[in-house]
């Protein structure tokens, strides 16, 4: 009794360090942006609609918070943390620092899903993108999932570089099936429009996006973070977690599939933000270490307060347009990678 | 813990790696397996340890088949340390050592004041506590196999499997590690390149091209001329002047 009291302590400090973080981001998310809004604005605005406070507020002000900005934040935290908590998990189970969520082909295959919906026409125009996108990521999934086991990554030594290679055939197959479709039936616009949403999009996200994100994202959360230990036990190779006592087979299923399915739906929703799922967990590593029970936590808060700090430049860098979130996440992505790199290294010596 | 191996055979791809091998090891005695190199030991090890299915035969430990215990079970009862374990991560001395109390725990059994106990405790048997706060990548091959030791020494086994535990050791602590070996109360299966070593365990193994060829005291398993034999030498005892206990001498044939 008093273990499991220790571990909903533990669960509620965490929450308490974290919640008030993401608060702070979030808000900041509904505050900046073309026409800039004060905070107490917001809140009233939050005081409106969740308690139906009948604060004076103008409606157009209003609607910009409620209806646009504040989905647009909490999806970009929920996007940001399940991101960055889903590289943690593959970059821990397949041994390798340069597995991102989209190594398992998912955003290959979700650009061939979004263009075979609004490209060639598939499903006649009553499919959405999204649906599209989703539908292409979970068959690229599965074709580099089947092909990974075809090449008997089945138990043996072997078999995280066999995941990796085999995602690495399956995004180019369907990369391939994204240029041949686009090259075939697309004219310049559409081609622009889709390269747009490929590099990440948040301008259409909206209350039942947010209904979708958060509890997916709570629930890959909560699933990886119950096998943190597990994680750490993968410190020496599967061999070795399994003399551990991990029953590796099961634990790989689970977390590749929960990764995959997350990130499938954030692709979805938002097209492939890069730079995130691999960035963030190393940013992460480099400030709490490699144990998974505090690097989670970290990943997840970082990746969050990243992805929404990302989409408020993307708003606000040129005036009067938006850039593509993926554009911000690499630019600032690439040179603070560039800085743990070589700060990681004179700390090692 | 009782491990015994009835008529293991292990296959891969149509190759027989190991035949028809059975031995047991009574609860609290180390047993010496020796061999040339690729004759089989880490092979046999994996057997005995779960990791590996044998394509025949079974491992009993403590008299039930080890097929029906699960990897938790087993891990809270065999402890391995293979032949080589690397890391990229940056992961400190004490944290490897702290992996071998991972079967041990749970959601609801959290991480507590034992565990440290335990962990300061094999830390301070491979004479490692020094190191704790180092980061692996800093750390010698042979500090790198100690602290592997230490690990699977926290696990608190009742069988400890050691592949080529004193590579890369200094002779202080290899005959260290050795003599703490021995005097653990646990079953122990070592696979040891130095002969006159495998002599001070309680018993020896020898395979050969995957098959035992003997097994039994060291002074029989190992006498002249079956080690002459597998190894293609010339093996002989050899007393020095003090009068201890013989031992190995080789030249090659
Ligand atoms: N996965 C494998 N596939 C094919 N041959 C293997 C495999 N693993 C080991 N072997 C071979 O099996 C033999 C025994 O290997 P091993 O048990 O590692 O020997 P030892 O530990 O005694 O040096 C060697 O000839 C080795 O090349
Ligand atoms: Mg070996």
């Amino acid at each position: 009794m008093s273990a499991a009291a220790a571990l909903a302590w533990q669960g509620l400090r965490g929450a308490c360090l974290a919640l008030p973080v993401l608060a702070a981001a979030v808000l900041a998310g509904a505050m900046i942006g073309e026409t800039s809004l004060a905070p107490d604005l917001v809140l009233s605005v939050l005081a409106n609609k969740l308690a139906g406070a009948g604060l004076p507020v103008d409606p157009v002000d209003q609607g910009i918070i409620w209806s646009y900005r504040l989905p647009r934040a909490l999806v970009a935290a929920a996007c940001g943390a399940a991101l960055a908590v889903a590289g943690v998990v593959l970059q821990a189970l397949l041994r390798n620092a340069l597995a991102d969520p989209y190594i398992l082909g998912i955003s290959a295959g979700a650009s061939t899903g979004a263009v075979a919906v609004t490209i060639a026409g598939l499903g006649g125009g009553a499919l959405s993108l999204s649906f599209g996108a989703f539908n292409g990521a979970l068959l690229a999934f599965g074709f580099v999932a089947i092909l990974a086991r075809a090449a008997g990554a089945g138990g043996s030594r072997a078999a995280a570089a066999q995941i990796v290679l085999a995602g690495i055939a399956g995004s180019q197959l369907f990369n391939a099936l994204t240029a041949f479709i686009i090259a075939k039936s697309a004219n310049a616009d559409q081609a622009r429009g889709i390269m747009f949403w490929l590099m990440g999009n948040l301008s259409g996200v909206r209350w039942p996006d947010v209904w979708l994100a958060v509890p997916l994202a709570l629930a890959g959360w909560m699933i990886c973070r119950f096998h943190a230990r597990a994680l750490d036990a993968f410190t020496f190779g599967s061999d070795s977690a399994a003399s551990l006592g991990i029953p590796v087979r099961r634990v790989q299923v689970v977390l590749i599939f929960a990764t995959a399915l997350t990130t499938a739906v954030m692709v979805s929703i938002v097209g492939s933000i890069g730079f995130v799922g691999l960035v963030i967990p190393h940013a992460a590593r480099f400030l709490v270490g490699p144990g998974h029970r505090r690097l989670m936590p970290a990943a997840a808060l970082t990746g969050a307060v990243f992805l929404v700090a990302a989409d408020i430049v993307s708003r606000i860098i040129i005036p009067g347009q938006v850039l593509p979130i993926g554009v911000v996440t690499a630019l600032i992505g690439a040179p603070s990678f560039a800085v743990i790199l070589v700060r990681g290294q004179k700390a090692a010596r | 813990m009782k491990i015994e191996a009835r008529n293991l055979s292990f296959a891969v791809r149509g190759k027989t790696l190991l035949q028809d091998v059975s031995l047991a090891v009574q609860p609290g005695e180390t047993l010496a397996l020796v061999g040339p190199n690729g004759s089989g030991k880490s092979t046999l090890m994996r057997l005995l340890s779960g990791l590996a299915k044998p394509s025949r035969g079974e491992v009993l430990l403590a008299g039930k088949p080890l097929a029906s215990l699960t990897r938790r079970e087993i891990a809270q009862r065999i402890a391995i340390v293979e032949q080589q374990a690397e890391t990229a991560e940056r992961i400190t001395a004490r944290s490897v050592v702290e992996l071998g109390r991972t079967p041990w725990l749970s959601a609801l059994k959290p991480w507590n004041g034992q565990d440290t106990q335990l962990v300061d405790k094999a830390l301070r048997t491979v004479e490692m506590e020094g190191f704790a706060s180092r980061e692996w990548a800093t750390l010698s091959g042979g500090e790198r196999q100690r602290l592997h030791i230490a690990r699977a020494l926290a696990q608190r086994p009742g069988l400890l499997l050691l592949d080529e535990p004193t590579n890369h050791l200094d002779i202080h602590h290899q005959l260290s590690i050795l003599n703490c070996i021995r005097n653990l109360k646990v079953t122990t299966v070592v696979a040891l390149h130095d002969l006159n070593q495998a002599l001070t365990c309680d018993k020896v193994a020898v395979l050969s091209r995957g098959r035992l060829v003997a097994c039994g005291a060291p002074s029989q398993a190992l006498a002249p001329e079956t080690v002459s034999e597998i190894f293609g030498i010339q093996a002989r005892w050899v007393r020095d002047a003090e009068g201890a206990d013989p031992f190995l001498s080789f030249q090659l044939a």
